[in-house]
């Protein structure tokens, strides 16, 4: 007998290409730019956004589902990726209207004024009128594109193997991932990092030479860029995770000892692992905040990692379509409690308002996930593929502390 | 006999506790070996140290016709220099099937990048068919080895030894758990292994040791009190005093 190759798992990629391109389809039609207009240019844009979420998710299943890394620290790569792209998005868009506005003068202007111009409109608001030495590359795309991989995927690198190679495991690589992301989230409040501190990095909508193009097309065609990167990275990670990478990756979650044992590198392995969900991450970031259109350094809050846990565990982690789904339905139904649209109740003595009590709903949703429910979405679909859970009287599949449990295994 | 694994003057200590005293000692290659002892001689320890578990604070471990020293190796590369080892309990990937954990242990290049873009050719599956057949567990290949009985998870993870190819084999209490007919197979599983391969058991049990047949080292406060034929070992009279004498 094979063991299960790519090829014999291709069945649930299948659908899930089918089901996406279904959306991207359906979407399309309703969108204001290319068909009857039903749905509003704004939901277009939380849709597309909603996309990249669910790529970095897959990203998260990977690293934690698959591989027992509890990264509460995947976010602050996402972050970083928007704000790479943030930086050539701004100086390209800045450039068009210095250039714009100096074309007025008697003069030509030199390259000089014109760069100095770009700068005193980005950092006139932290006071700072010169580009700080991270902006080297703005100007050009490419290059600043090289960055949105390089520099996220570089931090992994050094911090993954600083941490993986003194075998910090567990609790401990969870919260030391945490302090990562808010070392870093606290770093860029500052003005002088360079990154107009707790300004943010904005106007990130308007892409430049596309002045002309309405926010109507552009939304849908970065809907278009997020569906084909989140069917990509679908494609990419079941093909990682089938196969004997995927195997010694599951067994690494299970038992990293006894994956030494076997002459396995698992600090080699982790720290791939590691750097590859990072740039997964990052890129789906360099996606989100041009439909987001603007960046500040609460997007590297604490907080920001461990919703992208709970997205994974309320989709069932361990399985991809498990991330998606999690990852979609829960920021869309936090969208819509957050976006004042669900209606407060009101109870006489007191008004539940869910702007304020949606945190509380998904808290107490996620630890009765965990505790009835521990495989989440992929759980209802078990229904009808007839996936059983194996009978082990309770007993985890494996002695470390991110094993699957008995309730996730199946039979 | 020139020797596949020396062990000269190791000492550790854990927390003032010297677990291991100075212990010298040669594995030949192709040999197969019993090493015995009261609990706390040191016996497990010895083994961590083989492996790259535990680092010890004094002495040299060294390996293979070249004398390739283990202790600046990490685990992985150790296993990878070609030294297995049996865990007391049965340690297999419980979430995998039969076939799934022999693919991981057949030797191969263990590189994430190689490993990422592996496919198993038609002789890898054979090599699969044919281990779980020597290991009794053909017809269970496409199972989870969760699943499996006690006795076939040991099967399983000595068939998982075997697809390693290690040069020498460590196996802790082999017997520990399984009935008569289990352990007869077991002896007869670690004479024929230890025909191609050098084999150390480390054991508690002595008619289990008996049924082996080999050398015996008997370890004592975490260095060697005696060598020789089980008959001859039993002979000495330290020995019935620290060992013998109490069981």
């Amino acid at each position: 007998m094979m063991p299960k190759t790519y090829l014999a798992q291709n069945r649930s990629v299948l659908i899930f290409i089918a089901c996406l391109a279904l959306f991207t389809l359906a979407i399309t039609l309703m969108s204001e730019a290319y068909g009857a207009p039903l749905i509003s240019t704004s939901f277009v844009k939380t849709l597309g956004k909603t996309l990249c979420l669910c790529l970095v998710a897959l990203a998260m299943d990977l690293i934690w589902g698959y591989a027992g890394i509890l990264s509460l620290g995947h976010m602050a790569f996402f972050a970083l990726g928007g704000y790479m792209a943030g930086m050539w998005l701004m100086y390209a868009r800045t450039e068009e209207i210095v250039v714009q506005a100096l074309a007025q003068s008697p003069l030509p202007a030199t390259a000089e004024e014109i760069t100095q111009g770009i700068a005193t409109q980005i950092f006139g608001v932290v006071g700072s009128s010169d580009f700080p030495l991270i902006w080297s590359f703005a100007h050009s795309f490419p290059l600043q594109m090289a960055m949105a991989v390089l520099v996220p995927g570089l931090l992994a690198l050094v911090f993954g193997w600083l941490a993986f190679r003194s075998r910090v495991t567990g609790v401990y690589l969870s919260i030391l991932t945490q302090a990562m992301t808010l070392a870093l989230s606290l770093y860029l409040f500052q003005n002088d990092s360079g990154l107009r501190g707790n300004n943010g990095l904005s106007g990130l909508q308007n892409i430049p030479g596309l002045g002309d193009v309405g926010q109507d097309k552009l939304s849908i065609w970065f809907f278009w860029a997020s569906a084909l990167a989140l069917g990509l990275g679908y494609i990419a990670l079941s093909f990682v995770v089938s196969g004997k990478f995927g195997s010694v990756i599951r067994a690494i979650r299970d038992d990293e000892q006894r994956v030494r044992f076997l002459g396995y590198s698992v600090e080699g392995y982790k720290l791939f692992l590691f750097t590859l969900t990072a740039i997964i991450a990052a890129l789906a970031g360099v996606l989100y905040y041009p439909q987001a259109g603007i960046i500040n350094p609460a997007e590297l809050a604490p907080i920001a990692s461990i919703y992208l846990a709970v997205w994974v565990a309320i989709g069932g982690r361990g399985r991809l379509y498990g991330a998606v789904i999690g990852a979609a339905f829960v920021s869309l139904l936090s969208s819509w409690f957050t976006g004042g649209r669900a209606p407060s109740i009101p109870l006489g003595f007191y008004t539940v308002n869910w702007v304020d009590w949606w945190l509380v709903l998904l808290g107490g949703a996620f630890v009765a996930v965990t505790l009835f429910a521990p495989k989440g979405f992929g759980g209802l679909f078990d229904r009808f593929s007839g996936r059983r859970s194996p009978d082990r009287k309770g007993a985890a599949l494996g002695p470390d502390d991110g094993s699957l449990m008995e309730k996730e295994a199946e039979a | 006999m020139s020797a596949l694994l020396e062990v000269s003057g190791v000492s550790v200590t854990f927390d003032g506790f010297r677990a291991i005293n100075n212990l010298s000692f040669n594995i030949g290659i192709g040999e197969l070996r019993a090493v015995i002892g009261p609990n706390g001689a040191g016996k497990t320890t010895f083994m961590d140290i083989v492996t790259g578990k535990t680092r010890p604070d004094t002495g040299t471990v060294t390996f293979g016709e070249r004398s390739v020293s283990l202790l600046s190796l990490s685990e992985a590369q150790i296993a990878r220099a070609g030294v297995g080892r049996k865990f007391q309990r049965p340690t297999v990937f419980e979430d995998q099937s039969v076939t799934e954990n022999l693919l991981m242990a057949l030797k191969a290049n263990r590189s994430p990048w190689r490993v990422l873009f592996w496919k198993p050719k038609v002789e890898d599956m054979a090599r699969v068919q044919a281990l779980a057949a020597q290991v009794g567990l053909a017809d269970q290949l496409a199972r989870k080895s969760g699943e499996l009985s006690h006795g076939q998870k040991q099967w399983l993870e000595i068939g998982m030894l075997l697809a390693q190819e290690p040069r020498l084999l460590l196996v802790d209490e082999p017997a520990a758990g399984m009935t008569l007919a289990e352990r007869e197979q077991t002896t007869a599983m670690l004479v024929d292994l230890a025909k191609t391969r050098a084999v150390v058991v480390v054991e508690h049990d002595m008619e289990f040791v008996r049924r082996l047949n080999c050398k015996v080292t008997v370890l004592h406060e975490g260095s060697v009190l005696a060598e020789g034929s089980l008959d001859h070992v039993t002979a000495n009279p330290q020995v019935i005093d620290v060992y013998l004498g109490r069981g």
